[in-house]
């Protein structure tokens, strides 16, 4: 047991479990969202954007998680509208928007860390630093996982209905537009929250591929919420000690291990799993359809 | 059993002529998407317990008054009153069935989850569902002879299953109203008898269903009244009376005066041309 023990013995890894547990669980949560309404990409194009917003709000107050936050807020909130006004004034879609602003952000972004007063080592804030992660960190990481646990739970069953029918729910009654930015914000708030966990290049897999992993498990709609929870919370616990056993980057650990568990269901999942279809297609000479 | 299909809101007034029956009732009803207008001062009034088809050309407007219907569009002009009251906003008395083709088959939803998003709007959004929640899922399922079914993900289910797992939720939703968008379309004919006998037995017990349709060989078989529309209403009334060789050639035939060109990224021919199987 000493490898499990050992490691909890030092502040620095017991900060670097809490973040992992808290971020791991919003994240793998809100992923179920990302991949019902197919939209990996456009979340992708946000996690890019954290890092020029983080630079301006060091450059403007200085390095600390606070000033870090706000100025990745305002940054995805910036180009998330903007795309969209992009989109709506010229004969572009909105995808084709959100590229050529979040690529002219980031690219912003790296020659404003230049510029910083402070030593700012912008690895860090590309693929996480979590071992070096502050009690604030830990505070911020807590109450932006709460809330986004505690919002997305009391809507989910407008949520779904949203995501799997948006003229039904509207019918219903369900706020379609309202509810899409109150997501878009709990989006960009978890997509901060994780940064000190996997930096911005990595987010996203954070933020897709546990949900991903129970698609292929189950067919309940709720499963891929607390399951993704689950598989991100666990995954990112798993990937942590692996990264201090191995000595290697933990934020590169976390969506390594992330993305091995989604393999391992894209082969073996027993309902949708590749062997599966395998033995299906042999045996009875029908396999369930595959998305087109 | 099957007659005992309505034990929430028995709307005993359907059927019997009783002068106290529900009424919808569309007045004036003028429908524009910018310069160009779907539907123009369409009239119609009709009551629960009945089967109503909206016939009409691809582009006639159909869809269009199905969504006016269902609140998910707001009117130019005129008004739309159920019950008396203006239809202002969406509401859980009615249910919209959108075309198959619109619906994500691969999202990971049961038979029975799809259901059970019927009564959100009487369990609201946060409490559990109570035994009578459940017991109004049971019922609707097996109204719809899906209970074999209920733990099958939707894309699994035949064409006619699936149109049948949707009746289902509006049924556990207690819709008075159904609204279906094209609910025989790509069903054979085994599937597609199956939900005429269902439908009818819906009216039957109360509620009013309106379906847009297509094939016109199969409306005097399924429903009791139909809307020949084409922008306008060129008829309305019970099937018998109003689907004449006539009304038809009106309906699908060339219109007396040209109709403005749609613009180039709406989803329509540019000729009408009818639409008989």
């Amino acid at each position: 047991m000493h490898w499990l023990i050992d490691p909890l013995q030092h502040p620095h890894i017991q900060r670097a479990l809490a973040i992992c547990v808290l971020a791991g669980f919003a994240n793998g949560y809100l992923s179920a969202f990302v991949v019902l309404r197919k939209s990996a990409l456009q979340v992708g194009s946000l996690s890019h954007t954290l890092l020029p917003g983080i630079a301006v709000g060091i450059l403007l107050f200085g390095l600390s998680p606070l000033s870090a936050f706000a100025g990745a807020l305002v940054a995805a909130l910036l180009v998330g509208l903007g795309s969209l006004t992009v989109a709506r004034s010229s004969r572009l879609g909105q995808e084709t928007a959100l590229a050529i602003l979040f690529t002219a952000a980031f690219a912003g972004g790296i020659l404003i860390l230049d510029f910083a007063p402070v030593d700012v080592d912008i690895e860090h804030y590309l693929f996480g630093n979590i071992l070096f992660a502050t009690d604030d960190d830990l505070r911020t990481v807590f109450w932006v996982s709460a809330i986004a646990l505690v919002t997305l739970t009391a809507l989910r069953r407008p949520v779904i209905l949203m995501l799997f029918e948006p003229a039904a729910a509207q019918s219903l009654g369900v706020p379609v537009r309202l509810l899409n930015y109150v997501l878009l914000g709990l989006l960009i708030l978890v997509l901060v929250s994780s940064l000190q966990a996997v930096g911005c290049l990595l987010a996203l897999g954070l933020l897709v591929t546990p949900a991903a992993t129970v698609y292929l498990l189950t067919d309940r709609t709720e499963a891929l919420f607390w399951g993704g929870g689950l598989i991100g919370a666990g995954g990112a616990v798993t990937a942590l000690f692996l990264s201090h056993h191995f000595d290697i980057g933990a934020g590169a650990a976390i969506i390594l291990t992330l993305a091995g568990l989604f393999f391992l269901a894209w082969m073996a999942s027993p309902r949708y799993g590749l062997l599966r279809r395998r033995a299906m297609l042999v045996t009875a000479g029908g396999a369930p359809p595959l998305r087109d | 059993m099957t007659r005992d299909l309505d034990p929430y809101q028995p709307c005993a007034a359907a059927s019997c002529g009783h002068p106290q029956r529900h009424e919808l009732a569309i007045s004036g009803l003028t429908v524009s998407y910018g310069s160009l207008t779907a539907l123009e001062e369409v009239s119609l009034t009709t009551h629960c317990g009945r089967c109503v088809a909206l016939v009409g050309p691809n582009g006639a407007g159909k869809s269009t008054l199905m969504k006016a219907m269902a609140g998910l569009l707001r009117p130019t002009r005129g008004m739309i009153a159920w019950r008396g009251q203006p239809l202002a906003r969406a509401t859980a008395e009615i249910a919209y069935l959108a075309q198959r083709s619109e619906v994500d088959w691969q999202f990971p939803l049961t038979v029975r989850g799809l259901v059970e998003m019927g009564r959100y709007p009487q369990v609201g959004w946060w409490r559990r569902f109570s035994a009578r929640d459940d017991a109004a899922v049971d019922q609707a399922l097996e109204t719809m002879r899906l209970s074999d079914l209920a733990g099958r993900q939707i894309g699994a289910l035949s064409g006619g299953q699936q149109q049948r797992a949707f009746v289902a939720r509006a049924l556990a939703q207690e819709a008075h109203v159904l609204l279906l968008d094209e609910p025989f379309g790509g069903l054979d004919r085994p599937s597609q008898e199956l939900l005429t006998e269902l439908l009818g037995m819906l009216a039957l017990s109360g509620r009013l269903i309106i379906a847009a349709h297509h094939d016109l060989d199969s409306v005097p078989e399924i429903f009791d009244e139909v809307l020949l529309v084409n922008r306008r209403r060129i008829a309305f009334g019970p099937v018998d009376e109003v689907f004449t060789p006539d009304n038809l050639a009106a309906c699908f035939g060339t219109p007396a005066q040209p109709a403005p060109l749609p613009p180039p990224d709406r989803d329509r021919p540019a000729g009408v041309r009818p639409s008989a199987s």
